[in-house]
């Protein structure tokens, strides 16, 4: 039983970053149908960033609460500013070409971003210096740290923001009338090039937050990070449904808990044949099977065919 | 081919002479003008052409967008690594190995192939992204309880290519020549990649190839025309798998070992930017893609001592650089000529009517 709670806590923490980055993930697959693989890499300039500037601050005497506003600050204007530059320069020119061409852009930029943060941070793993010393909590048999608490509450605060702000304001609304069809939304005399570059700006602002979390969580940041849990996220975006945004909050804690729980109780159910080393293998199980057996995700209704 | 234009069948066997006289006398002239190193990567590239060409048959003919296809790689280079070197002390000859790992490559095509059918574009991209992950997974792991790959420290020890008392591993001397090892692979590799060529240059106008591109067009009206779109995608996974299983045997005897690392999806996507960055469905243009993906990275190491004599430091490590101008050449490329370097006629035209 202490397992069991112990990683479903672990679960809840790991699925609400993998949350917030799906909706990056989804919303850009939404609006232009693109798999922006340069998406999880965004996040890991912002956890770069975020690093940066607390390992800058540490020895100072700011506060603790001013660091991570500030750390949270300058990775949102670099990942904000990244992400719409990137739309601007790569993906726009080619909104009409075949589905190959920006799916091969945005691998390029993936790349790119990889091996200019090997530039700037160098190829070691950078240890966040002890900033936080976060309080350990014993409920019902699981640790749960305030750090926890904290990453899991402000997760929900924005996935909760961000379903307002699609559902109820005006630019929200011009963002799901573009998504519904593109053309037609322009002729209505919404700007469709300015809705995209939001899209970017909001799901960047979020895979800021995003790397804050993760550098936090882990208290390591190195510049390959991106990649894997970029993919997770992919996964988590297409399991609850590509396009959907609460398809990716759903699908980013379900596969948080999934991934905690099987690696977890591997060792146990296969008698030591298979250890916690499995674990990555579980995203792409889950992804493979979704796919095959309902494309359309947990949640959303049967999608058109695409080429 | 196409390649060789000309009407005139004199002038036709004139240049196809010339072309097998400099194939032939290749590697003796870069090891003369470039070194050893280069014959190497020769070889090297002549591998990525068979991948290159698997992949092409894949995604060029059939239009499906395979993103694990190193998968099939691997299998090939593991099947032969785990039954030709000491790891379970099996000895078994290359005459055996390369189909059987060529079969095995098919096989796990097939089974790939067969759930994602349905799917197509982006999903099938991811799905088979998601294969090419979990098999690199298993591979790296796979070491425990009982020990099958050796997890990440790979197999080492493979026995090279021979046959009788040859051995494609010892240093030969025929009159003035001397064939060492990267000589003799490159003969052995140069077959198997005209293979590939003339195997993917019949393919394309055989009937099958016809059926490929006819789904790739419109799968609708392929299927409604009569063609068995879910044999003949099959056979397209099968088909690209085997170029891939056969490569995979052939690298793993050249190397003489083998880690999981060779096998990421990095890799994958650099033979996928071999296909596309030549050509994609053309082979002359695939070929092209693959030589020059191979042999550009390669020539940036020179980057490094002459950033020494220039700056009196690295600044740059060769490799991150080779990888940033990887990265920025996928975007220019696909911003500047999407079609490739050598487009096939078809592909040309449709992307004149995308663009509109």
């Amino acid at each position: 039983m202490d397992v069991f709670l112990q990683q479903l806590v672990n679960g809840l923490i790991l699925g609400s970053i993998y949350a917030i980055v799906a909706l990056g993930y989804t919303m850009v697959y939404g609006i232009i149908g693109l798999i922006n693989f340069a998406h999880g890499d965004i996040v890991m300039v912002g956890a770069l960033v975020a690093w940066t500037v607390c390992t800058a601050l540490a020895g100072s005497a700011v506060p603790a609460p001013l660091i991570l506003l500030a750390a949270a600050g300058a990775a949102m204007v670099v990942c904000m500013t990244l992400g719409v530059s990137i739309e601007r320069v790569a993906y726009r020119p080619l909104r009409r070409a075949p589905r190959l061409a920006p799916l091969i852009t945005a691998i390029g930029m993936s790349i790119l971003l990889q091996y200019s943060a090997a530039l700037i941070w160098s190829k070691q793993y950078l240890a966040l210096p002890a900033i936080l010393q976060p309080t350990m909590y014993t409920v019902a048999g699981a640790t749960v740290t305030d750090l926890q608490v904290f990453i899991f509450l402000l997760a929900c605060a924005l996935m909760a923001a961000l379903a307002w702000f699609i559902k109820r304001t005006r630019i929200g609304k011009a963002m799901r009338a573009t998504e519904q069809n593109r053309d037609v939304a322009g002729l209505m005399g919404i700007d469709v090039n300015r809705i995209i570059a939001f899209t970017f700006l909001v799901g960047s602002g979020l895979a800021a937050i995003a790397g804050l979390m993760v550098i936090l969580y882990y208290g390591i940041g190195h510049y390959f990070m991106g990649f894997m849990l970029g993919l997770k996220a992919f996964t988590a975006a297409v399991l609850g449904g590509i396009g959907k945004v609460n398809g990716a909050m759903l699908g980013g804690m379900l596969l948080g808990v999934v991934e905690a729980l099987a690696s977890g109780y591997i060792g146990d159910l296969t008698g030591g044949w298979l250890g916690s080393n499995y674990r990555d293998v579980f995203a792409f199980l889950v992804l493979v099977l979704v796919l095959v057996l309902r494309p359309s995700g947990l949640i959303g209704g049967p999608v058109s065919e695409r080429a | 081919m196409t390649v060789l234009a000309g009407n005139h069948p004199g002038l036709k066997r004139l240049a196809f002479t010339g072309v097998a006289v400099a194939l032939a006398v290749l590697p003796f002239l870069v090891d003369a003008t470039l070194g050893r190193t280069w014959v190497r990567i020769v070889d090297v590239a002549l591998l990525y052409v068979m991948l290159a060409l698997g992949l092409n048959i894949v995604v060029g003919f059939a239009g499906l967008l395979d993103l694990g296809y190193i998968a099939f790689f691997a299998v090939g280079a593991y099947s032969y690594a785990l039954l030709a070197s000491p790891q379970f002390d099996i000895h078994a000859s290359f005459l055996v190995l390369l189909p059987l790992g060529a079969f095995l490559a098919a096989v796990f095509g097939v089974l790939l192939g067969a759930p994602t059918l349905r799917l197509r574009g982006d999903y099938l991209a991811i799905v088979t992204l998601g294969f090419g992950e979990i098999i690199r997974i298993f591979l790296n792991n796979l070491n425990r309880p009982v020990n099958i790959t050796n997890g990440p420290l790979g197999i080492t020890l493979i026995d090279p290519i021979s046959l009788g008392g040859i051995s494609l591993s010892k240093t030969y001397a025929l009159g003035p020549l001397t064939f060492s090892p990267v000589h003799s692979y490159y003969y052995v590799f140069l077959l198997c990649a005209l293979a590939s060529i003339v195997i993917s240059v019949r393919l394309e106008d055989s009937r099958i190839g016809r059926a490929w591109i006819a789904i790739r067009e419109d799968e609708q009206a392929a299927k409604a025309m009569g063609i068995n779109t879910r044999d003949v995608k099959l056979l397209a996974f099968a088909m690209g798998a085997t170029f891939g299983g056969v490569a995979g045997g052939l690298f793993a005897s050249f190397q003489g070992f083998i880690s999981p690392e060779s096998f990421t999806l990095l890799d994958s996507i650099m033979v996928l930017c071999m296909v596309v960055l030549g050509g994609m469905g053309n082979v002359g243009g695939v070929v092209l893609g693959a030589a020059l993906l191979t042999a550009l990275p390669e020539a940036l190491r020179y980057v490094g001592p002459l950033q020494q004599a220039w700056f009196g430091q690295v600044l740059v490590d060769p490799s991150d650089l080779r990888m940033l101008m990887f990265g920025l050449a996928l975007v220019l490329m696909m911003l500047f000529r999407p079609a490739g370097l050598w487009p096939s006629k078809i592909r040309k035209r449709e992307l004149a009517t995308a663009a509109e």
